[in-house]
């Protein structure tokens, strides 16, 4: 290996990539766009309160407001009063809406008195955010009886957060669309560019130099890791400032950033040199590439899909290189993390092995 | 020690002997030139001399190397300009030589370069949006870089402008002053006549002759013709005076065919005497050209019988 060379074939690749903008754009712009268009459609759904119309037909009375008070200060909900003139469940239809409480007129007379009284809830049974509505009236109903009959709770709620509940979609597609860029530009380019400099015989013209194999795979090695690291950065940047995700950035992540494009370049170099044509190569590449780039965790946690998905997906490289990103950036989990390593590790020899093996410089 | 020497070398495709049992010697400082039709072999030929394919059997020893078994060592020392020269898309021509210079660790007076192969123009537009000939002379150019004892031109000038044309030509010739050593091959044989020391005619994977241009003219040339314009009148006299061979084209061209010297005189006697008219007498040789249109045009047994 001689670096020189090395250098001279990194420059004049590194160049004509750039003068070229569609890799630049496949690279770093896509994936920016990506994660900023996941990022929002999938950010609304599950941050921000639930909205809770609420009629209150008892008046402007004191526990009638203390109830809504109660029911005010869990940040899940928030509440929306309506005039006691409305219909209420035709109000709700006309707001396009589900949720809803009506605190009926003698709810603090009856309160007092101690007769049974009853909250309505409206909600659609399907929903997920009517169930919530629901369970918190009741803890505040419960919280009203126990106060009534003058007991003091008994069985208690200790809460702990454990940081597992805290993860966010966005949290997953920072290290999902990293893997993306890492799987995608290798592979298309590769594909493309090794079948073709085979069609032209460029790599013939360059088995004329001294330029080795090694030296000229290396060089493009080299190349997309670069071009990983700034995607990397691209995406931890837009994760973090625009969409708050959390993740944990050390130095684990670092083998990963590595051995994903190494594993790629080799992988897109086989398909290019095994494929008879530029045309065949470019069909073996995209059936290759496009099933890992749904599959292995990239817009979507694997945990989320169908089992039979996810057995897929253990099979396809590119969830080794998302799981182990996952474990480190998002889990911690810096045992699994190393399990991901060493398949990877595993792979990429197989691969790299191979991929050396077909290329020919020359034919025969 | 010869520069390259070959015998006996075959390279078949499936059932196609593209190169048939090729045997010749390339002498130092020579410049050699392989003439063929298309699918003649010559491509295979040159690219087994430059270690780029490897042939079935024979010998082949180029600057004293077995150029398959020690390609690297080898290509330190040679230049090739390949057919259909192809290169990446973006680098500017400055830049691809600049990048050979590197890959080989030698210093090269780039403008040097782009000035000989006349580039200087173009030095700084994309490989790809360059016109056919200029990307040519690019592959000129970066055969050029690494001060090589051997430059292999595989049809150098197919494809280039008249003045393109000559300058390589031009180029070609310095190689040759410059002690270098050059094997190209080319359809156009007014090139191998012009700049070749000694020209392998190639057909169906067979050298069917070797040699320098004036010896190959010398043994395949019909001999000298005495051209004189007439009409039909005095065809017919020579015919029925003389014992030579008298063509006629129908169209006011006679040719006839002139064994030794004396029949020149007989000849022009003749038409003397025959009292008719006469215009533009002149003697012609076959050319290389004449040589190679006849030894590929017609199957090879055919020839054997006539030479
Ligand atoms: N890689 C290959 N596979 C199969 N057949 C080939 C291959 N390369 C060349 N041939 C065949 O071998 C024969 C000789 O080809 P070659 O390229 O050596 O001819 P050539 O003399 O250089 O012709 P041209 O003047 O057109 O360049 C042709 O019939 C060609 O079709
Ligand atoms: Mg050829």
């Amino acid at each position: 290996m001689n670096f020189k060379r090395l250098a001279a074939d990194l420059s004049i690749f590194g160049r004509g990539y750039i003068r070229s903008r569609i890799g630049v754009f496949f690279a770093l712009i896509f994936p920016v766009i990506l994660i900023l268009l996941f990022g929002a459609i999938f950010s609304g759904g599950n941050s921000g309160p639930i909205t809770v119309y609420i009629q209150n037909q008892d008046g402007s009375n004191q526990i009638s407001n203390a109830f809504i008070t109660a029911l005010n200060s869990t940040s899940t909900i928030r509440l929306i009063p309506v005039d006691s003139s409305q219909n209420f469940s035709q109000y709700l239809l006309s707001h396009s809406s589900s949720d809803g409480v009506v605190i009926p007129g003698e709810f603090s007379s009856d309160f007092v008195s101690g007769r049974t009284v009853n909250v309505t809830v409206y909600g659609n049974p399907a929903s997920t955010s009517s169930a919530i509505v629901s369970g918190i009236t009741r803890g505040v109903v419960s919280a009203f009886n126990l106060k009534r009959a003058g007991g003091s709770p008994i069985v208690g709620v200790h809460q702990l957060s454990i940081k597992s509940q805290s993860y966010k979609y966005v949290d997953f597609l920072v290290p999902g669309l990293i893997g993306f860029s890492i799987l995608t530009s290798p592979m298309f380019a590769l594909v493309n560019i090794s079948s073709q400099y085979k069609r032209d015989n460029i790599f013939k013209q360059l088995s004329l130099t001294p330029l080795t194999k090694t030296e000229w795979l290396a060089a493009k090695v080299l190349w997309y890791v670069v071009l990983t690291g700034i995607s990397f950065l691209l995406m931890v940047l837009v994760g973090v400032f625009a969409f708050g995700a959390q993740i944990t950035l050390s130095l684990g992540i670092t083998p990963f950033l590595i051995i994903g494009p190494l594993l790629f370049v080799s992988l897109g170099m086989l398909v290019g040199t095994v494929s008879k044509s530029v045309e065949s190569a470019a069909v073996v590449g995209n059936l290759v590439t496009f099933p890992m780039m749904f599959l292995s965790g990239t817009f979507f946690p694997v945990s989320t899909m169908p089992t039979y998905l996810q057995t897929i997906a253990h099979v396809l490289p590119l969830f080794y290189v998302i799981d182990g990103l996952n474990n480190v950036m998002i889990y911690g989990n810096y045992g699994q993390a190393l399990l991901d390593l060493a398949v990877l590790l595993v792979l990429s020899v197989v691969v790299f092995s191979m991929a050396a093996r077909f290329f020919k410089w020359r034919e025969d | 020690m010869s520069t390259i020497e070959v015998s006996s070398v075959k390279k078949a495709y499936g059932d196609l002997q593209a190169v048939d049992g090729i045997s010749f010697t390339v002498n130092e400082g020579e410049v050699f030139s392989v003439l063929g039709p298309n699918g003649a072999g010559k491509t295979t030929t040159i690219e087994i001399l430059e270690g780029l394919r490897e042939r079935d059997s024979g010998d082949v020893k180029v600057l004293g190397f077995d150029p398959w078994k020690n390609g690297y060592e080898l290509h330190k020392k040679i230049g090739v300009m390949p057919q259909g020269f192809r290169f990446f898309e973006y680098p500017t021509p400055r830049e691809a030589i600049k990048y050979y210079a590197d890959l080989f660790g030698v210093k090269v007076d780039v403008d040097g370069i782009l000035r000989k192969v006349i580039l200087e123009d173009s030095a700084n537009t994309y490989f790809t949006k360059l016109s056919g000939g200029q990307k040519q002379k690019v592959g000129l150019a970066l055969s050029l870089v690494n001060d090589p004892e051997l430059v292999f031109l595989d049809e150098p000038t197919t494809g280039l402008d008249p003045q393109a044309r000559r300058a390589v030509w031009d180029i070609i010739r310095n190689l040759k002053k410059e002690g270098r050593c050059v094997l190209l091959t080319t359809h156009y044989l007014e090139e191998a006549e012009e700049l070749a020391d000694r020209v392998a005619i190639m057909n169906k994977g067979k050298i069917i002759t070797l040699g320098t241009p004036q010896e190959i003219i010398a043994k395949y040339s019909s001999g000298e013709r005495l051209l004189v314009r007439g009409n039909q009148t005095l065809v017919d006299y020579l015919r029925e005076n003389t014992k030579l061979e008298v063509r006629f084209d129908g169209n006011g061209l006679i040719t006839i065919l002139v064994q030794q010297k004396h029949d020149v005189l007989i000849a022009l006697a003749s038409i003397e005497q025959s009292g008719l008219e006469w215009t533009d007498l002149r003697t012609q040789r076959d050319s290389l050209e004449d040589i190679f249109v006849r030894l590929v045009g017609e199957p090879i047994e055919e020839r054997a019988e006539v030479a």
